[in-house]
């Protein structure tokens, strides 16, 4: 599914002396079957628009089509239909978990959709097993029992289940411990490579969005600054660290690195391409 | 939808009324509410609107902003007003079938009426004034006064304190939860009474849980600082009483002497009894 974003902009509390404008004409069009990563300062607008997508914010003006069709003109019934195609993690989606067992929770999108039982048990197993946990072993435990890295996997599991073919991840690896945050990235890849999933990733960390994605949307003050292939945003380095934001770590060694050595390539944002750009310069 | 709730929240202008102190704020409403049930003819609610006019000009709060006020009371005014007017035996002025409408019933709904809307307009200017935090001190210091209540007053005031601090926390949870659970399809809007009572299931647990989380986050911190009480424990900015107190006191007990004199007048306006 292709998202278009049209002139949108919100502001929360209209006509009250808190009023705030959170979004000021965005934009964007995401393409579909594409992996975009959205990073900005705390406060940038990154969650208010990416709320936008699957109507759970109405816009105070402007629109959003998903393939082609305006999706705030559709009925209260369209719209529920528009959220299993659009699944939405929120930040810290564990405060979400309610249920007395790990199936019935991750059942729960599922049959929402109205699913036959047979249907809503095969996904639940599937994306149990997706998020890198032992679907026996835990489907009949409480939720509530489980770890903070087991708890963060099946509340993504609850949104993997209804098979969305847009996923928007808000922060999914925030406070989890490094080998969480690799096992829930590289699952996010996967989706992205084998179903086609067109993937919207919101994080903090450039490492992360430099690896994985195909475009960055950078965010400031309810406006987009960039949106860009990694390659071209992480050029622009007085920019980014100007609204609060860096490059990785590695590109700034690159850049140091250029002072000694004025042939090697600056446009670099993971490891792996830095070690072969070294070597390749070190031996040339 | 939960945003419209106007009544306890604060709107800051930084007039004059918001910077009295909490406790003449508090007595000045408390005097208000008592006059508002001693006052006894149409001379009376007349001169309370225009304190209330007065006052709302003075605190500069958008006249919309207190109406939304009364919007969420409309219900319980007009059943008031709906009992009133067909229970109240006396003269009969009109029948509407079985049902008939006194001139008592008129007089006694017209002032129900008035009574609760000034009354809601008059406490809502306080709250909307009163940043939470002044009002529980404000309240502490009220609470001295009133035997056996006076040995709890610290406690009272810090569990109000916490209280008003919690609500628009757990406001935003619930808008995040509601949100979070919409976005695997779950439906609020629509469905019967029932299903939709149900439906409310996937928003109370989580929230329960995250408020159990956050009281016992809260008392762990407090804990933390050696909190213990209202024992010997002093204030970082104390209440004191400024000139323009004193000039408010003086207004309220001119208010108390208006509205005394108002329920002699005899000569009567509209009703004739």
């Amino acid at each position: 599914m292709s998202v278009e974003i049209r002139n949108l902009s919100h502001i929360y509390s209209k006509g009250s002396p808190f009023e705030f404008q959170a979004l000021n004409n965005i934009n964007v069009t995401i393409e579909d079957g594409s992996f975009i990563g959205i990073i900005g300062h705390t406060g940038s607008g990154k969650s208010t628009l990416i709320q936008h997508l699957n109507g759970l914010l109405t816009p105070t003006s402007g629109t959003v089509l998903v393939d082609g069709e305006d999706i705030f003109n559709k009925k209260k019934s369209e719209m529920i239909q528009l959220r299993h195609h659009i699944g939405l993690v929120f930040q810290y989606p564990e405060h979400q978990l309610f249920e007395e067992t790990v199936q019935k929770d991750v059942a729960f999108g599922p049959k929402n959709q109205g699913l036959s039982e047979e249907e809503v048990n095969n996904r639940v197993r599937q994306s149990i097993k997706m998020v890198g946990l032992n679907y026996d072993e835990v489907k009949d435990k409480s939720p509530f029992e489980l770890s903070g890295g087991q708890m963060r996997r099946i509340a993504i599991a609850g949104v993997l289940a209804m098979e969305p073919s847009v996923l928007i991840l808000d922060e999914p690896t925030a406070g989890l411990d490094p080998r969480g945050r690799e096992e829930i990235l590289a699952q996010i890849k996967l989706l992205h490579t084998q179903k086609k999933m067109t993937v919207i990733l919101v994080s903090h960390s450039m490492e992360d969005i430099g690896r994985l994605v195909e475009k960055i949307l950078v965010m400031n003050a309810g406006e987009v600054v960039f949106y860009d292939s990694p390659n071209r945003v992480f050029t622009e380095i007085e920019t980014l660290e100007s609204i609060g934001l860096a490059v990785p770590e590695v590109t700034y060694l690159m850049k140091r690195l250029k002072i000694k050595y004025p042939e090697i390539r600056e446009d670099i944002f993971t490891v792996e391409a830095a070690k072969d750009e070294i070597l390749k310069v070190i031996r040339g | 939808m939960l945003k419209d709730v106007t009544i306890g929240q604060f709107y800051p202008t930084g007039s004059v009324i918001h910077k009295l102190d909490p406790r003449t704020k508090i007595l000045f409403t408390t005097a208000y509410i008592v006059m508002l049930f001693c006052i006894n003819n149409l001379w009376g609610y007349l001169a309370t609107f225009l304190v209330l006019v007065i006052v709302t000009l003075i605190s500069k709060i958008p006249v919309g902003y207190i109406i939304r006020g009364i919007k969420g009371l409309v219900l319980i005014i007009l059943l008031t007003v709906t009992l009133n007017l067909f229970m109240t035996p006396g003269n009969v002025v009109a029948a509407l079938g079985p049902f008939n409408i006194t001139l008592e019933g008129l007089k006694t709904a017209t002032f129900m009426a008035l009574r609760l809307i000034f009354l809601i307009v008059g406490t809502s200017i306080m709250t909307l004034t009163t940043s939470p935090l002044d009002l529980t001190d404000g309240m502490e210091w009220c609470m001295r006064f009133i035997p056996f209540v006076r040995r709890y007053a610290h406690e009272l005031s810090m569990m109000m304190s916490i209280a008003l601090r919690f609500i628009p926390t757990l406001m935003e949870e619930t808008d995040r939860i509601m949100k979070a659970q919409k976005a695997r399809g779950a439906n609020f809007e629509t469905g019967n009474i029932i299903s939709r009572a149900k439906n409310l299931i996937p928003i109370l647990i989580p929230l329960f849980i995250s408020a159990f989380r956050r009281a016992d986050e809260l008392a762990t911190a407090m804990e933390a600082r050696c909190y213990r009480g209202g024992q010997n424990r002093t204030r970082m900015k104390q209440l004191v009483f400024e000139n323009r107190d004193r000039v408010s006191f003086v207004l309220m007990f001119m208010m108390i002497g208006g509205l005394i004199l108002t329920t002699m007048i005899k000569i009567p306006l509209i009703f004739p009894i």
